[in-house]
């Protein structure tokens, strides 16, 4: 039996809580007939963590990549700190990413660089006038955060999965952005390495402020990590709630996720 | 047959659409100086010695080669002038602008295509970094600029190939075959020659960019950027090769 969806309604948010992201109606076709988000409706309020769980394919990057501009939807609106990112010109738009951070899959470190480089890089983008040191300092506190220091001089290539996902962090955070989107960030990882990188997502938004969506299926991450849980399904948001009151759920696609975590 | 002539139409446009971005991009700030320096190293200064191998023989097996009918004619001392003629006007430069094609234009478009496929473009799309600039139009700047200086040294050692090859059968005194050489040749011998090469620099980066940049997702599109970007850049240059000719021939 599927439970009716109940997609986030943003007239309905608690009047204490300030929405820093805002989705309604998003629609995406790809190929003219791979109809991926059928009408996405959600609200991340500020210093809140969303986690968004569903299967492959059913629209979780899609989405995020909405948010950031790398994929333009079809139809609905985006509002970023009160602001259409739709409608608004590169320029503007690049205003608003600076304040986005942006954790890819794969991390997605520039494979010709140092990890100096890499974060280097993302830094004097936007601030031309640093001084050599200042970069250099910078780049250190970066690495510090996310306890990787010592890999300063390494090469992507010399990274384990796990070192890149957190240099890939770093590389978001040096920009010190008030959002954080993380596109699966703990998959192909072990158990392990996976509770890290959810222990450090967290500690960062204990210690930087931030608000951040989560795309993942790792229950454990989720578990950890989540505020508030939005499990999509087939391009629309299926159900919502917290870790707790979706584990006592009794849709079978809802418990599905939970059931791998008991196997 | 149509379908295929469409998508040729398609990539011309998409491909000019591509360029003329490049002029808009290239005069507006921030200038990416530090990378553009980087490319010009790895593209002009790592590619000399392909480049000085390629040009000795040039000269080497061109001298040896004509040797042979100009001496039927009793026009042996024309050597040295023939061979820096037919190196500058033509075959330095082509010769080096396909190794520059198959060398540079094959690399960008692989590390491009493989950018995009690991999703390295969209980091810095996302950081607010304009990956066009940073990686496009310093690649194109330095081609454009590091051809003509790859075929001006090729012309050099394609000259120190000819001596080599014209002293396998006599001995000519290196001075003397230098001053054949000035002698034979004119300001309208090298400067067209040199204007075609910025034209060549120009198209092995944006062929290479434009390739790359547009591969589509997945690892095989980072082989099939590679290997047409060699294909369409070594054709252009043999167009622009004879669009070059023709108004050279016009004008000159």
């Amino acid at each position: 039996m599927i439970k009716e969806k109940k997609n986030s309604d943003p007239k309905s948010k608690d009047k204490n809580q300030t929405p820093i992201i805002e989705i309604k109606n998003l629609h995406k076709t790809f190929g003219g007939d791979n109809e991926v988000l059928k009408g996405i409706n959600l609200t991340v309020n500020k210093g809140e963590d969303l986690v968004i769980l569903g299967r492959s394919g059913s629209g979780k990057s899609v989405t995020i990549k909405c948010i950031v501009g790398l994929i333009e939807p079809d139809q609905g609106e985006i509002k970023v700190f009160d602001e259409n990112v739709l409608n608004l010109s590169k320029e503007e738009l690049n205003k608003i990413r600076v304040k986005i951070g942006f954790l890819f899959q794969s991390a997605a470190l520039y494979d010709s660089m140092s990890v100096r480089e890499n974060l280097a890089l993302t830094l004097t983008a936007h601030k031309r006038d640093l001084s050599p040191n200042e970069v250099e300092n910078e780049v250190m506190e970066a690495l510090e955060n996310v306890g990787l220091s010592d890999a300063i001089d390494k090469m992507p290539s010399e990274l384990s999965g796990g070192m890149r996902k957190r240099i890939g962090l770093a590389r978001t955070l040096i920009l010190k952005p008030e959002i954080i989107l993380y596109d699966e960030p703990t998959t192909g990882l072990d158990t392990i390495t996976s509770r890290e990188i959810s222990e450090l997502i967290l500690d960062i938004k204990h210690k930087q402020k931030t608000s951040s969506i989560i795309i993942t299926h790792d229950m454990a991450c989720a578990k950890m990590t989540a505020d508030r849980i939005m499990v999509l399904k087939d391009g629309v948001i299926h159900t919502e709630g917290t870790y707790e009151e979706l584990e006592k759920d009794e849709d079978e696609w809802v418990r599905s996720f939970f059931e791998s975590v008991k196997l | 047959m149509i379908l295929s002539l469409k998508n040729t139409f398609s990539q011309i446009g998409s491909a000019t659409l591509f360029a003329s971005r490049f002029f808009k991009e290239i005069i507006m700030p921030p200038y990416e100086t530090k990378e553009f320096l980087k490319q010009c190293y790895a593209i002009g200064y790592k590619s000399f010695p392909l480049v000085a191998i390629t040009g000795f023989i040039m000269g080497l097996v061109l001298t040896i080669q004509s040797r042979p009918t100009l001496v039927t004619f009793g026009a042996e001392s024309w050597l040295p002038g023939m061979v820096a003629l037919s190196l500058i006007r033509e075959i330095a430069p082509v010769i080096t602008a396909l190794i520059c094609a198959g060398k540079i234009s094959s690399g960008i478009g692989a590390e491009l295509g493989s950018m995009k496929v690991t999703e390295q473009i969209d980091a810095m799309e996302v950081s607010a970094i304009n990956p066009y600039k940073y990686l496009v139009v310093t690649r194109i700047l330095a081609c454009t600029l590091m051809v003509p200086i790859l075929v001006f040294f090729a012309d050099a050692i394609g000259i120190l190939g000819g001596y080599a090859g014209i002293n396998i059968h006599g001995d000519v005194n290196f001075r003397r075959y230098l001053t054949q050489i000035i002698q034979s040749l004119e300001f309208l011998d090298v400067i067209p020659a040199t204007i075609k090469t910025f034209f060549f620099g120009f198209f092995i980066g944006m062929i290479g960019c434009f390739k790359g940049f547009n591969a589509s997702n997945g690892t095989e599109s980072v082989g099939k950027a590679a290997n047409s970007a060699v294909v369409t850049a070594s054709l252009s240059i043999f167009i622009i090769d004879m669009v070059a000719v023709q108004i050279t021939d016009l004008f000159f």
